[in-house]
């Protein structure tokens, strides 16, 4: 059988949790032997080229471009993952859901501490840039979702051990303290 | 407004322990709770602002801003929408020109939603500056606003009153009895005193003996041993309390409000046996704000006891003494349970303790307390009138006695029936004259939804224990919009937020269930409503919590085809609109809302 092939993705999330993909230190001489990676910020491969089994996505979807994405990878992958707490609730960005969008663009942009000049008073309307959306969504509100990897960021191990387990078929055995915090 | 509150606050001892009726008094005087007033209360009792705030924004019947000079409290319950609400409340809409969470620019009319207010016999029903206003009609609508209009006080906009004590001079309401059957023990004959004379001739030991032998267990629904209880109880050292639970919340219930118009004494006196047997000096009974217009008259009675030496000091000469208040909630279904119960009496939010320790070690001001059901005490009395091999002779092996059953929706004769447990399910419907019946509530939302194929079963703790709710749903019913939703919408209201689970499942069950109302759920929804509502039933700290998915979980075990129907048979489906999504920031920021895909 050919090695199975992986896809990531950062969407609204701080990139943590593909940083903790690659905590599994020498253990991806070991992945590159079992997987074969195609479009993903770790090989810097853009588009999806051939048809993959796994998707890996961190962050949940705060714009358009972002659903854009989401709904490719599902288009070209078998399997779809939710990696850390972005991706499966919404986390941090999503604490602007009880905010009104018009509050939450003039504060970025106009009335915030950190604004610089805009005597102008311009929000960014060109319509090349990712329209923000409503609130901030979890993956599986806009498309089928198969597992989820929780944590904040999910641990090095808890990714490891899932990505052996989908390429070998072996069982996932997870031990409490990959995924629980308390 | 500050020598006012002041003037409360003095009447009421300077005691932060007594703050709910300092709230309630200042929200009767000024119409709200403001935050000078909150501030002024906190100053005065020594407390922080934020002490008097937790309590205030717990109850539903407290507001920050003015409420109209006629406060409308509408009941939402389940039994008022099938007897016409949503007529009422257009009418109320249309005469006043305001929406349901509104106040008329002019202060004179306030419009809101309450949970039950233990009239579902006689619904719709609402709270009008907490008079009580049942059956109402479009025309009765039309009447009270233009009386309203003309300033008549309430209590002037009707003169016929109900049955019994509802006509008593200082009760003077429309509510009606509805007493549909009598038996031996709480609706029986009742001669005030003797009860409480024959257990001060007994030792405490004899009595809680008695009561034991009984078999008497709780009348609130959850069914413990009553004289179990008491036993526990007296063996704790120094003040102990005896607390009456009168905050029946179950949507669907309204026996205890009867007991509390024709049976008062007898409830009063029955809380003066337990605390003979207990030794206890103090009694506490919790009454639920609204019955707030029974006030005076329960004072009354408490005033006749007094005058009879029933209550007070060296009662009946035996050197007893015994004394009881009557402490109002505001609004929270919650402080029915009893926990929640004694935080509320303590002037706190309703908030369930962790247990232990149980209220008989550490109650009411952290002192041993028993806690019973009006129903409860009530029975007290006749047991030790009677007897306990009296008592055992009625209801079933396991469940002695009699239990009040209070039957609401769609059947000829709603009110309270007094029977003997295990009557079965079939015999209780044609009892009340219901006919084509789809479904029984048993025990209200927190109880099961029972299906024809069940009506066999018994009405005793054994087979279906109860509180007394009862409600009939016709076959013409929708199950799952007209009830499951609304029951949900009840706990998602009723919840106190204080465990995460039942804080945050009741919402979503809410959510899952009305999307399968809307015809947009799947049948992975179903499993997933079961596992979440098992999740809230383990992880919860309260009887609420752990029983809150019942509507969900005990309609899709019995009704399953009603939900097949409605859900569809795909895989994954996502609620997700894009335009929709994107439409307010392109509005913002002054783009068009185009998506090139």
């Amino acid at each position: 059988m050919s090695k199975p092939i992986i896809a990531t993705a950062s969407l609204a999330g701080c990139f943590g949790c593909h940083m903790s993909i690659l905590d599994i230190d020498d253990r991806i001489l070991q992945l590159i032997e079992l997987v074969e990676f195609n479009k993903s910020p770790i090989d810097d491969i853009k588009t999806f080229t051939k048809q993959c089994d796994i998707g890996i996505i961190e962050g949940g979807c705060c714009n358009s471009e972002n659903v854009h994405v989401l709904k490719d990878f599902r288009k070209n992958c078998k399997i779809l993952i939710s990696l850390g707490e972005c991706a499966i609730m919404g986390g941090l960005p999503a604490m602007r859901n009880g905010i009104p969008v018009k509050e939450c663009i003039e504060e970025a942009y106009l009335d915030g501490p950190t604004v610089g000049e805009n005597k102008e008073r311009i929000l960014p309307n060109d319509e090349e840039l990712p329209i923000i959306l409503d609130k901030v969504y979890p993956l599986h509100e806009i498309v089928k979702i198969d597992y989820y990897l929780p944590g904040c960021p999910p641990r090095a191990d808890l990714i490891w051990k899932a990505v052996v387990a989908l390429a070998t078929g072996d069982e996932l055995n997870i031990p409490y303290e990959l995924v629980k915090f308390d | 407004m500050k020598e006012k509150i002041i003037s409360i606050i003095e009447s009421y001892g300077r005691t932060s322990g007594r703050l709910m009726d300092i709230l309630l008094s200042v929200q009767a005087e000024f119409r709200c709770v403001s935050e000078e007033a909150v501030s002024l209360i906190a100053s005065e009792l020594g407390v922080s602002e934020a002490d008097v705030n937790q309590t205030k924004t717990f109850y539903h019947f407290f507001t920050t801003k003015p409420v109209g000079k006629y406060a409308v409290y509408m009941n939402n319950s389940v039994t008022s929408v099938m007897k016409g609400m949503y007529d009422v409340v257009d009418e109320f809409e249309k005469q006043a020109g305001i929406k349901f969470g509104q106040t008329t620019p002019d202060g004179l009319l306030s419009l809101n939603y309450t949970a039950c207010i233990g009239m579902s016999d006689q619904e719709p029903a609402a709270l009008i500056n907490n008079v009580v206003f049942t059956e109402l009609t479009r025309d009765k609508v039309r009447k009270i606003y233009s009386d309203m209009r003309d300033g008549k006080p309430v209590e002037a906009m009707f003169n016929e009153f109900g049955d019994g004590n509802n006509a008593n001079q200082l009760v003077k309401t429309m509510v009606k009895n509805n007493i549909r059957r009598r038996g031996n023990v709480t609706l029986g004959e009742y001669e005030v005193g003797k009860g409480l004379t024959k257990a001060l001739s007994m030792s405490s030991q004899e009595v809680i003996d008695e009561i034991k032998n009984s078999n008497l267990r709780g009348r609130g629904g959850a069914g413990f041993p009553t004289g179990l209880k008491w036993q526990f109880c007296s063996k704790e050292t120094g003040d102990k309390y005896v607390m009456c639970n009168a905050d029946e919340g179950e949507p669907g219930t309204f026996k205890d409000r009867v007991l509390l118009t024709e049976r008062a004494h007898m409830i009063f006196e029955g809380m003066a046996v337990a605390g003979y047997a207990i030794g206890a000096k103090e009694g506490v009974l919790y009454l639920r704000h609204e019955y707030k217009y029974l006030k005076a008259f329960m004072e009354s009675v408490l005033a006749e006891l007094r005058n009879k030496n029933i209550l007070g000091n060296n009662i009946l000469g035996k050197g007893f003494n015994f004394d009881i208040r009557v402490q109002f909630g505001a609004g929270a279904y919650v402080c029915g349970e009893e926990s929640a119960l004694i935080e509320s009496s303590e002037g706190k939010r309703g908030e369930p303790r962790n247990r232990p320790p149980f209220p008989v070690q550490r109650g009411y001001n952290a002192k041993p307390t028993v806690i019973n059901n009006v129903e409860t005490f009530c029975s007290v009395v006749k047991i030790i009138e009677n007897g306990s091999a009296w008592y055992r002779g009625m209801g079933t092996e396991e469940s002695a006695g009699t239990k009040l059953l209070s039957i609401s929706g769609d059947c000829k004769m709603p009110g309270v029936y007094e029977i003997e447990w295990g009557m079965t399910i079939a015999d209780m419907l044609q009892m009340v004259g219901a006919e084509d019946v789809q479904a029984v509530q048993v025990a209200g939302p927190s109880g099961i939804c029972l299906p024809p194929s069940q009506f066999n079963r018994k009405i005793a703790i054994e087979d279906l224990p109860t509180g007394g709710s009862m409600i009939v749903i016709g076959a013409n019913r929708d199950l799952i919009k007209d009830v499951v939703l609304n029951f949900m919408e009840f706990f998602e209201d009723e919840s106190c937020g204080s465990c995460v689970t039942c804080r945050s499942f009741n919402m979503i069950l809410r959510k899952q269930v009305k999307k399968v109302v809307d015809g947009r759920g799947i049948k992975s929804d179903l499993d997933n409503m079961l596992a979440w509502g098992e999740i809230m039933r383990k992880t919860s700290r309260c009887g609420l919590g752990q029983t809150a998915s019942n509507p969900v979980s005990t309609t899709i075990k019995n009704f399953l085809d009603l939900y097949n129907a409605r859900v569809k048979d795909a895989e994954y489906q996502s609620d997700f609109d894009m335009h929709k999504a994107i439409e307010e920031s392109c509005e913002v920021v002054g783009r068009p809302a185009n998506i090139h895909e």
